[in-house]
């Protein structure tokens, strides 16, 4: 009976044939990164109409850098559904790509974890010193008194889409004040036919908090005081909540179908198609309604009306931060590239190709040849945006109570009218996680 | 055999709601797929108008299909191998020796029935990344590697189970006879219980392969793009701006078809080898 | 399950190999065989189940928060301090938490019950048909061989509230409402991921009831009916009582299975999923990866297991009470 062995032999032989074959198909990685042939991944976000978008027009930006440094870059665009979730899974892990961007509404969040490299005075340096970026967009950079572990990129602001025609037919000017946008809205809306006056994304966790942001500001609303403690239930916040639930509520000018719009992109279809009068949409909205075939001379841009008597808010500072791994082994690299996508020549190319904003004062906005467009979106950067607070738990507001309008919405959308009590409730609600958690 | 009256009118009872309910989506799916993107758009129409094989050519353009494809086949077949493997040792082990710690390992590998996948997957990320960092290249983390390593430890439990069920109810007498007659232990296993365990092994590894091609929560952290395997990149379809409807009903053709099929040649082995762990 | 098979495998003890009278201490071959056997299904088990259990289980314990994902070992250790606030039911999260296990268990008893009914009936019936029932029995399959996101992927097509099948033939078709209902937000969400579930998982009880039913001897029935029986009394006398150990398990099986469901509503409703449908697993996974809150997350999950215990452990006495009887 000696027998047993052999088979016991075979399956630890087998253990071992696994573990080798592993390790022998594991060596393809990036084990071979010396200083002669850098390479640097990058995780870009996606800011054109679709992933491929954002590949076409990086990729040849990224071959410029490697001509003119020899450093090679490795893209990998990645959804912002899957952003947030993969920087965490970086800093927790420790291991991450070199150079990565963050949405700006993360960036303080983000810097609390440690995980990323502080641009010190000497950094700054490197990319050209602070002074060269706008500095609105720089303020969202981090709090300060430290030094941000972030650089804006891209900016954008929230502006009010208006379908021309569908305004000139029916004799309307596009709205000054709330009350005129619901009641313009009124006006278009056409169940029967489906259509609508307003379209929302009103699936959509990110772009609920920043118009619950948006809205409470305007009512004189603060989403935390200056201890940065959250008082969501504050009369202005439910108010500004309120006001924007009451778009598919009170109103009835939002497709109910649009509550289940998870991407803002979804929302943007809509209103391409002319299903939709009105759209509040970023600065990117331009490059995404061109993809779906609207050409910008069919719209008009105005702020978002803010109620008569209201505070005259219509969006925060809005944009994309680019970060650099604080585990990176190639700093100098990074730190070369994030010179690289902050230059005057790359801000003024890259914004451009996604009609977002520059971050550099040095660079022109050119998103769009549209004058007027041009001077709207100058206009709401300049005089009617509030940068959102730069606290640690801004990513906590954001799941907290953009979570909390998805479900208002989604239950006004589903029928049952939604009351100040229950906007009440669901903030407080909100407000009781912020301190659990 | 004569059967009554009530029992025939409840066949059909059973059969036919059944029957329309099982057979409606996946008519739903081989129609829409074969439908221009407007037809999906507007409201469902029953019967497809405008009969196009578009779909199932740019459904490789929109998203990266072909990538994601090969992943899932490389990750699932390599994972099913081994773990059949490895489960076949394991439950030989249970099935024929009596040894100390036997009752330990069949229980915890059971237990693991019980655990909530989200409760390690965070721990195990972490592992990966750790063991990475000390070998100084990408092994586990992101890796096809990672998934595979995964994978066939998810499966091995119910395996396990499965095939000691299975190899309990092969008689002794018979590894007996074989080893009077001069085979070894070894000998015994490949000669009379592998041939005698095919069903169940069959079964095996039907289910590791499924379990493996479905899996989602650990695809979508424990994946990068190039890794990244059907069940997480079907969902891309429907992240950009328009729902391409069309397009992810021919994708999700298209990957059913080859598991279905295999499914459907190797069910009779499946019913067998199911039933032996758990009634024997 | 686990119990049955441990029980199993202690009532039957290999007699053949190795030889009982083996002696103690020496070391050979033949008494290290076993252990080499099952030595790489350890090591597997132990890095990818065992080890981040027990660290899962640790993270419970601390405060891992966004402040401290890059630095563990500077997360404060708040002992129970994570299991207070989930089973805090005054709190918002606590009484979340509740509301969500009672939906998991809700659903979990709708799912497991009708999926165990549609399957047993359709193997009951199918058992004795003559023709069609290669056919009856492949479509009945195939749900069950779909790659999971392939049918729910199909399902939110057809639950879309504007483009979908289902509010075409109810609105279009019969008439029954004017006003299209949504189906994956609102409270309709719990009847779509019930059916969607039921879709996925009844074929799966039709498998093993066939499997089950297939195995009994022919000639129990062919005397049973020449006693007269009637088709109802051999069912019901006969393969019933066959049947009743692999009931046993495929009902547990079931059980565990669908109370630890992930695919169906993370697939239907995203990470976000509507109040009505917020099943534990989804919740759990968006209180620790949305709100970044793993100790919390950590702490919901090891009740979650807890619970799954617990019910394995009452059906392993229940099940040990049945087969004592019978």
């Amino acid at each position: 009976m000696k027998p047993q062995p052999f088979a016991a032999g075979v399956s630890a032989a087998l253990l071992a044939v696994t573990l080798g074959a592993c390790g022998a198909s594991g060596t393809d990685g990036e084990t071979g990164s010396g200083d002669t042939a850098v390479t640097l991944t990058y995780w870009a976000s996606n800011q054109g109409a679709s992933l491929e978008n954002d590949k076409e027009i990086l990729t040849p930006e990224l071959e410029k850098f490697t001509q003119q440094t020899g450093i090679k870059v490795k893209l990998e665009v990645v959804p912002w559904s899957d952003l947030t979730n993969n920087t965490l899974a970086a800093a927790v892990s420790g291991q991450g790509p070199d150079v990565l961007n963050i949405g700006n509404t993360n960036a303080t969040t983000f810097q609390s974890t440690g995980a990323f490299y502080p641009f010190d005075d000497a950094a700054l340096q490197k990319i050209g010193g602070k002074d060269r970026f706008v500095a609105s967009a720089f303020a969202s950079a981090g709090p300060a008194g430290s030094p941000p572990t972030s650089i804006p990129l891209y900016s954008q602001v929230y502006a009010l889409y208006y379908n021309k025609k569908l305004f000139a037919d029916a004799g309307l000017q596009p709205p000054a004040t709330w009350e005129e946008l619901v009641s313009t809205a009124q006006k278009l809306t056409n169940p029967a036919e489906k259509k609508y006056g307003v379209v929302i994304p009103g699936g959509t966790v990110n772009v609920s908090m920043h118009f619950s942001y948006i809205f409470s500001e305007q009512h004189g609303g603060a989403a935390f005081d200056a201890a940065g403690k959250p008082t969501f239930t504050s009369p202005g916040m439910i108010k500004g909540v309120k006001q924007y639930v009451d778009l598919v509520s009170a109103n009835k000018v939002v497709n109910p179908s649009a509550a289940q719009y998870t991407d803002s992109a979804q929302a943007a279809g809509d209103f391409a198609r002319g299903d939709a009068a009105m759209y509040m949409a970023q600065t990117s909205g331009i490059n995404v309604l061109t993809k779906n075939g609207m050409t910008p001379d069919q719209y008009g841009i105005v702020p978002i009306p803010a109620p008569a008597g209201g505070t005259k808010i219509s969006s925060f500072v809005a944009g994309t931060n680019v970060s650099i791994f604080k585990n990176t082994k190639h700093l100098d690299a990074a730190l070369k590239f994030v010179a690289f996508l902050t230059s005057d020549e790359e801000q003024a190319i890259l914004n451009k190709s996604y009609t977002t904003q520059p971050t550099v004062t040095g660079a022109n906005a050119s998103f769009t040849d549209d004058q007027e467009k041009l001077d709207a979106f100058t206009t709401i950067l300049a005089e009617q945006a509030k940068p959102l607070p730069l606290i640690p738990g801004i990513q906590a507001f954001q799941a907290n109570v953009g979570g909390a309008v998805v479900a208002l919405i989604g239950k006004a959308a589903t029928g049952t009218a939604v009351s100040e009590d229950d906007v009440k409730a669901a903030l407080e609600e909100a407000q009781l996680k912020m301190g659990a958690s | 055999m004569r059967e009554q009256l009530s029992f025939r009118i409840f066949r059909w009872v059973v059969l036919v709601p059944l029957a329309i309910f099982t057979a409606v989506p996946l008519y739903v799916m081989v129609t829409s797929a074969l439908k221009p993107l407007q037809d999906v758009r507007g409201d469902f129409q029953w019967w497809p108008t405008n009969l196009t094989f578009e779909p199932f050519v740019d459904m490789w353009s929109t998203v990266p299909l072909a990538d994601y494809f090969v992943n899932s086949v490389v990750v699932t077949s390599i994972a099913t191998l081994f773990s059949v493997v490895i489960a076949i040792f394991a439950s030989y082990a249970i099935s024929r020796y009596r040894f100390r710690g036997r009752g330990v390992f069949s229980g915890v590998v059971l237990s693991t029935q019980m655990f909530p996948g989200v409760l390690f997957l965070l721990p195990l990320f972490i592992i990966f990344v750790n063991i990475d960092r000390s070998l100084g290249f990408s092994f586990l983390y992101q890796t096809r590697i990672g998934l595979i390593v995964t994978y066939l430890t998810f499966t091995l439990p119910f395996s396990i189970w499965m095939l000691a069920g299975y190899m309990n109810g092969i008689p002794r007498s018979l590894d007996e006879a074989a080893k009077v007659d001069g085979t070894t232990a070894i000998g015994a296993l490949f000669r009379i219980i592998l041939p005698a365990a095919r069903p169940g092994i069959i079964a095996v590894a039907v289910y590791s392969f499924m379990t493996g091609w479905g899996e989602i929560l650990f695809a979508s952290q424990l994946t990068n793009s190039d890794t990244r395997t059907l069940s997480v990149g079907m969902q891309s379809y429907a992240t950009e701006t328009n729902v391409y409807w069309n397009e992810v009903m021919a994708a999700a053709l298209v990957v059913s078809v080859p598991i279905v099929v295999g499914f459907l040649i190797l069910q009779r082995y499946l019913v067998s080898g199911l039933t032996a762990g758990a009634v024997k | 399950m686990a119990l049955t098979f441990l029980k199993q495998a202690a009532r039957r003890p290999a007699e053949p190999s190795p030889p009982a009278a083996q002696p103690a201490k020496r070391f050979t071959w033949t008494r290290l065989a076993p252990y080499l056997l099952i030595l790489p299904a350890v090591l597997f088990e132990l890095l990818v189940h065992v080890i981040p259990m027990i660290v899962g289980i640790f993270m419970s314990f601390i405060q891992l928060t966004q402040f401290f994902i890059t630095n563990w070992s500077a997360a404060p250790f708040v002992g129970t301090g994570n299991y207070a606030v989930a089973l805090d039911f005054s709190g918002p999260l606590g009484w979340q938490l509740v509301r969500s296990f009672l939906i998991t268990l809700g659903f979990t008893v709708l799912v497991v019950g009708i999926s165990f009914v549609f399957g047993m009936s359709a193997a009951l019936v199918l058992h004795r048909l003559g023709r069609g029932r290669g056919f009856l029995r492949t479509l009945f399959l195939i749900p069950y061989a779909l790659p999971a996101y392939a049918g729910i992927i199909i399902w939110k097509f057809i639950l879309q509230r504007d483009n979908g099948l289902l509010n075409q033939l109810l609105v279009d078709g019969l008439h029954l409402a004017s006003e299209r209902p949504f189906w994956l937000i609102g409270g309709n969400a719990f009847v779509s991921v019930v059916v969607v579930s039921i879709w996925q998982q009844w074929p799966f009880a039709f498998l093993m009831s066939m499997a089950g039913m297939q195995v009994i001897p022919e000639e129990l029935y062919q005397a049973a009916a020449i006693d007269g029986a009637s088709t109802w009394q051999q069912i019901r006398f006969i393969t019933m009582r066959m049947m009743k150990p692999l009931n046993a398990v495929l009902l547990l099986l079931l059980f565990l299975w669908t109370f630890r469901e992930f695919n169906t509503p993370y697939v239907l409703f995203g990470p976000t999923p509507p109040e009505a449908a917020d099943l534990l697993t989804v919740h759990i996974y968006s209180s620790s990866f949305i709100t970044w809150n793993f100790g919390l997350g950590s702490a919901m999950s090891v009740l979650l297991m807890l619970f799954l215990v617990v019910v394995a452990g009452l059906w392993a006495l229940w099940n040990r009470r049945v087969n004592r009887d019978a």
